[in-house]
């Protein structure tokens, strides 16, 4: 899983496999963090104290 | 009690009753973690599997509620992605079947690998080559995303709402939704491929072997569109079984009715695919391994004979695509409801064989079908994750808004 586990092997399996694992795993921790992140500076704004609670 | 907890201009039944439905079901609940715990603390000796079935019960289940649950990954994708609007009546319901579908299938599998305290192994000191290393990394990082897809909704509950940053969070969570669907249909591509391709590789096991299309066996290509195809039709027949119990009509036609019917056509695909592949392996590569196609059909104890292949082709899989493909016969209730039950027993049946008659079928000329029968506790823990849900998505209904059409349909008087 990382370069420094005894068994890593700088090879194409290893590149394809957890390339596309790092890739899945980054765009979600990305996702995940604009929101989070967005929330709390709306929520600083001022946003979202009077809502009418449809997010559809 | 909970009133204030519950969603607004709904009609819920009382607490007591909620609570009496709920300890029952935790009853059956109970009964599956203590078979759990006996697993955990006395070993797979409490199973019935053996040398013959290194993968039986709990894999089945696994593969089942996997390809079940698919039906939120291709929701998902028509909605987000396609842009089905329509489907945003259907896809909170859709996410929380397929969170409670992969959560079931996470505790399986942490119950089927013998030491959990271990299961982190997989993943430090990952195989590259293996499929069964590509389901574990794809399954848990799309879990996250079913998590993930199921937070909104959980924040949408009456009084998280009122707390202004859950609110902005859930807000903005559906903003960008579509690049979470986007990578968990990736993910679930893949998944889904790999559990076919965990049979299709097994060139010792010419019931299951199956060619390639470079790494990957026809298999892989075959449980993937399965799962979309039949995923689906689970989520309707929930909705139906739902829409009984609370004796309301929770969906509109028209949702059910663009579900079912690309669920119809992705399964008619599917069907001329695996009859393709069906017959092409009994042509060609069982023959070219020494075996004909009677010969995986020819179990003494009358399991695996002719009918089974007739049950999950025909009946669960031809049947099911003509109902759904038809308008006439989609727009009637009952033939709809025939048809998604078909399709899930279809499916079901599918990965039963694709696992357990695999490993049942002689492999050398001196041996009889192999027997399995699982004991009380695999019994116990496979019916386990059927509590959990019916429990989970009783909370998520009662406290969440998880049919947006609800209010409109049932409009509550006074």
């Amino acid at each position: 899983m990382f370069p420094f586990s005894f068994e890593w092997a700088w090879d194409m399996a290893h590149y394809v496999f957890l390339g596309g694992m790092w890739y899945a795993i980054g765009i979600i921790s990305a996702g995940l963090s604009y929101c989070i992140g967005k929330a709390l500076l709306d929520t600083v704004a001022g946003k979202g104290h009077d809502h009418g609670g449809d997010h559809h | 009690m909970d009133s204030a907890l519950l969603p607004k201009g709904v009609k819920r039944c009382s607490f007591p009753q909620f609570s009496i439905g709920i300890l029952i079901v935790g009853a059956v609940l109970l009964w599956g973690v203590y078979a759990m715990l006996l697993c955990w603390f006395k070993g797979l000796n409490q199973t019935g599997m053996n040398d013959s079935y290194g993968f039986a019960l709990w894999i089945w289940a696994d593969l089942a509620v996997i390809a079940l649950g698919g039906g939120a990954f291709f929701t998902g994708l028509l909605k987000y992605i396609i842009g089905k609007d329509e489907l945003k009546n259907i896809i909170n319901f859709a996410v929380v079947i397929g969170f409670i579908c992969y959560s079931s299938a996470l505790l399986i599998l942490a119950i089927d690998v013998g030491q959990p305290l271990r299961s982190w192994f997989i993943f430090w000191h990952v195989n590259v080559h293996s499929m069964l290393a590509e389901v574990a990394f794809c399954l848990s990082i799309y879990f996250s995303v079913l998590a993930i897809e199921f937070v909104p909704l959980l924040l949408e509950n009456r009084k998280l709402d009122e707390v202004p940053f859950f609110h902005n969070l859930a807000h903005n969570m559906h903003e960008v939704m579509a690049v979470f669907a986007a990578t968990g249909a990736f993910l679930s591509c893949f998944h889904q491929g790999s559990l076919g391709g965990v049979a299709g590789v097994l060139f010792g096991r010419p019931f299951a072997f199956r060619e390639h299309l470079l790494v990957w066996p026809w298999t892989f290509f075959l449980f993937t569109w399965s799962a979309a195809a039949y995923g689906p039709c689970f989520t309707i027949l929930l909705t139906k079984i739902t829409e009984g119990i609370t004796r309301k009509k929770l969906v509109k036609d028209n949702v059910v009715d663009l579900l079912a019917k690309i669920s119809g056509w992705m399964i008619a695909s599917y069907m001329v695919a695996k009859l393709i592949d069906t017959w092409y392996w009994a042509t060609v590569t069982a023959p070219s391994r020494g075996l004909t196609f009677m010969q995986f059909y020819s179990d003494g104890n009358g399991l695996y004979t002719l009918w089974i292949i007739v049950a999950e082709l025909v009946v669960g899989g031809i049947l099911p695509a003509l109902i759904l493909t038809n308008k006439t016969l989609r727009a009637n209730k009952s033939m709809l409801l025939l048809a998604v039950i078909l399709a899930c027993i279809g499916v079901c049946i599918n990965r039963w064989v694709m696992v357990l008659q695999v490993m049942a079928h002689p492999v050398l000329p001196f041996e009889e079908w192999f027997a399995y029968m699982p004991s009380w506790q695999e019994v116990a823990t496979t019916i386990l994750p059927v509590a959990y849900g019916v429990i989970l998505a009783s909370l998520a209904y009662r406290y969440l808004p998880v049919f947006p059409q609800e209010r409109e349909l049932n409009p509550v008087n006074g």
